[in-house]
């Protein structure tokens, strides 16, 4: 008898729970450093410069990489109907993927950084990284090689595009020179092989494809499973989902130039990166539509079904943020908004509302089935859990786009003799109000993963240590 | 770029944005022994089904919208290789225009204010409060909101100079920087001789510490050539930027410990210039600004 390999798939989901709390719980730390810079004690450790990285790593590559994880071995397996191709590849994916969070834990505190954004680990890890990701895509097309089904679902096609590109994306912008390798001391020292404007070209590259590859494609790839499976509703549209996935990855690879507007990179290569970020406001709202309208006919069962909730709200967030996105990338709107809280603001309604509020729905979804459960131990909690978070969420990214757009117009601001207006700290101080509000959202959410934390234990606790699974036929 | 590397950026450009248009029209196709619309496809993967349902219309408005506004963007502006654009437009040439506009309206105001002496343009009320301004912007990370300084920033409100706090002299350090080098004597002096030259500084300005090691550290001060920079006086010397050592101002720190640091390792102090950066009018107003914080007490 084949069985499914929920193994894994158990590790996994279990560790999204716990690397969300401590990448949140980092995050609501530095967000209260903003307020009380003495909050760091004096320790270089504790410094907001350090943990900044690590909390950004942990949020997106442990606790959205854990979520991933766990999803896609468990669509993978049930829509090919055939057990996990390796096992063991698998098991290696889980206990390499947690060593790489361990070692970021520890070296990013240190200090020792290769200091690109959301690539920060050094070269050492890095190489780690590759091999468990080597591993992760002969585990995932392995099993689609293998799958009992002709066709390939849709949401395969996400996770896929998302193993395929995030290799190519952190092989290329992680090519860089250990200073060991020329008479250095520090093993954990590297520099980028890329020179000046290329550098910073390769790096955003990377940068807005880790976001539109690991946090947008990755989890559109849940989306197509749980949306539909969780509302018993077929997908809404299959011609939708060709144009906008292949729209998709196309113009994805081109948007990165946005964040290097008014900078040394070269003027055409900003127009294009401006360009097809527009172009891509469609292709992104494809995903956004088809999740949504899968759900029309069945409104009635967001009544009652918490889960729901929280997967329309996150589709929400998914179209807001894809709108104002094309929007930042506009060089007019771009002068005021970047540098401003505005960008944190867009990127938290993206990474806690959309990523985070997809993950935990789906885990609700999921736990349940992995664990031989018929649902959470307690579903009045998941409604908690979702009024809170979405709560936060909304506190905090409006806290952020009204100090953001105020640090814009603040910046901009000037007196009749042509001198600015206000200076940097006058600005600063501006916005010590908004770090409050901010502070509370993050803290609202952080409590709603705790909530969470405790419905899980009660819901696994008890459950039977390994649930055999008969593999499924194809209908 | 090359000409071969701008024609194949505008060729991956085209072949992308036509590619998504292609891409609608190739998936729109009706073919045959397709399911009919709204009704579901026939796959099944795990109980999941899809609709054969056609792409919404307005959502295909919106993406037309966007490909039309990108050509027309790539005609008008920068970016289809080396095609400059029809409207001519840079972001350098935007900058330079920005920054002409401005000089044009705000100009006039700056030269009326760099035609009166500092010392009488420091006691110009309106001038001032455009100085601050200017110091707000451009100083204030170094030398503070205050003005007050800090640790290896001078303090701007007292009357200690290191290059002299005559007019001409505040200007010119504005004008054209100032690069302050102390050089490393840890090597000359050794661990002890460090210690006997940080006690004899110390003492300069009254401060306690063991008679017998300042004594011979003043005979360090003399011999390892302190006295070249800092005079036999231990006074300084204006020209090249060498601080008194008899009074209580430190720059780089008061303790024993950033002393002998200071002596050991030595400093390297940079303040940068800004005859480009801010043309000399506004230079003549910082400049008098700086001079009123210590002359309008």
């Amino acid at each position: 008898m084949e069985t499914y390999n929920y193994k894994v798939v158990r590790q996994f989901a279990i560790m999204t729970v716990i690397w969300g709390i401590v990448g949140m719980t980092v995050g609501v730390f530095i967000a209260s450093e903003l307020i009380w810079p003495d909050l760091n004690m004096g320790q270089s450790w504790l410094a907001y410069g350090r943990l900044r990285a690590l909390h950004t790593n942990a949020v997106i590559f442990a606790f959205g990489g854990s979520a991933l994880f766990a999803t896609s071995y468990y669509v993978v397996q049930r829509t090919c109907h055939t057990r996990l191709f390796s096992d063991g590849l698998a098991a290696f994916t889980f206990w390499g993927w947690n060593l790489v969070i361990v070692l970021a834990a520890i070296t990013l505190p240190l200090g020792l950084t290769s200091s690109k954004e959301y690539a920060e680990l050094e070269w050492p890890v890095d190489i780690l990284i590759t091999l468990v990701w080597v591993a992760y895509a002969i585990v995932f097309f392995g099993t689609i090689m293998k799958r009992k089904v002709k066709h390939i679902y849709v949401a395969n096609w996400f996770y896929g595009a998302f193993i395929l590109t995030i290799a190519v994306l952190h092989i290329f912008n992680n090519l860089e020179m250990p200073i060991v390798a020329y008479g250095g001391s520090n093993w954990f020292k590297s520099y980028s092989v890329y020179p000046g404007a290329i550098d910073a070209m390769v790096q955003w590259w990377y940068g807005h494809n880790a976001v539109g590859f690991f946090l947008t494609a990755g989890f559109l790839g849940m989306m197509y499973y749980f949306i539909p499976k969780v509302s018993e509703r077929p997908v809404y549209s299959y011609r939708l989902s060709v144009v906008h996935f292949w729209a998709l990855i196309s113009t994805y690879m081109w948007a990165g130039p946005h964040h290097l507007h008014y900078t040394a990179l070269p003027d055409w290569a900003q127009s294009l990166g401006m360009v097809f970020s527009l172009i891509l406001l469609a292709p992104s709202w494809g995903g956004m539509i088809n999740g949504i309208m899968t759900l029309s006919g069945a409104w009635h069962k967001l009544r009652d079904e918490p889960i729901l909730k929280f997967l329309v709200v996150s589709l929400s967030f998914y179209g807001m943020s894809t709108f104002e996105g094309p929007m930042m990338a506009i060089k007019t709107v771009n002068a005021l908004s970047h540098y401003t809280d505005w960008t944190i603001g867009h990127v938290h309604s993206g990474a806690l509302g959309w990523v985070a509020l997809v993950s935990i729905g789906s885990l609700y979804a999921l736990i349940p089935w992995i664990f031989g459960k018929k649902s959470m131990y307690s579903v009045s909690l998941i409604n908690v859990h979702f009024w809170i978070a979405t709560v936060g969420v909304v506190l905090y990214i409006a806290a952020m786009w009204i100090s953001g757009v105020m640090q814009g117009l603040m910046w901009r601001a000037v007196n009749p003799d042509g001198t600015l207006t206000y200076s940097f700290v006058e600005s600063l101080q501006a916005t010590y109000p908004f770090y409050a509000v901010r502070l509370a959202g993050g803290l609202l959410f952080l409590t709603g993963m705790f909530i969470m934390a405790y419905n899980v234990f009660k819901t696994i606790a008890g459950a039977p240590s390994s649930s055999e699974v008969e593999v499924t036929q194809p209908a | 770029m090359t000409t071969l590397a701008s024609y194949w950026v505008i060729a991956l450009t085209l072949v992308n944005i036509f590619a998504c248009y292609w891409l609608i029209k190739w998936t729109m196709k009706v073919r045959e022994g397709e399911s009919a619309v709204g009704e579901v496809t026939g796959h099944a993967w795990d109980g999941l089904q899809e609709y054969n349902n056609p792409l919404p219309r307005w959502w295909l408005w919106l993406f037309y919208f966007t490909i039309v506004f990108a050509l027309v963007y790539l005609v008008l502006y920068p970016g289809l290789g080396n095609f400059k654009g029809m409207l001519g437009w840079s972001s350098a040439g935007q900058y330079m225009d920005e920054v002409k506009t401005a000089d044009a309206k705000y100009g006039p105001i700056f030269a009326r204010f760099a035609g009166t002496p500092i010392p009488e343009l420091a006691k110009d009320k309106q001038a001032m409060e455009a100085g601050r301004r200017l110091f707000a912007t451009y100083c204030t990370q170094c030398h503070g909101s205050d003005a007050g300084g800090t640790t290896h920033f001078p303090n701007l409100t007292d009357n200690d100079w290191l290059y002299g706090g005559t007019p001409e002299k505040i200007k010119e350090t504005i004008l054209n920087g100032r690069n302050g080098l102390m050089p490393p004597m840890g090597p000359v002096l050794g661990e002890q001789g460090v210690e006997e030259v940080a006690a004899y500084v110390m003492s300069l300005s009254g401060r306690e510490v063991d008679p017998k090691l300042a004594e011979a550290g003043k005979q360090k001060f003399v011999s390892a050539g302190c006295v070249g920079c800092h005079g036999m006086d231990a006074k300084g010397n204006q020209a090249i930027g060498a601080p008194n050592l008899t009074d209580t101002t430190w720059l780089h720190g008061s303790t024993a410990r950033s002393i002998k640091e200071t002596i050991t390792k030595g400093r390297k102090s940079h303040m940068p210039a800004h005859k480009d950066f801010l043309g000399e009018d506004k230079v003549h107003l910082l400049a008098a600004y700086v001079y009123s914080l210590s002359h309008n007490k």
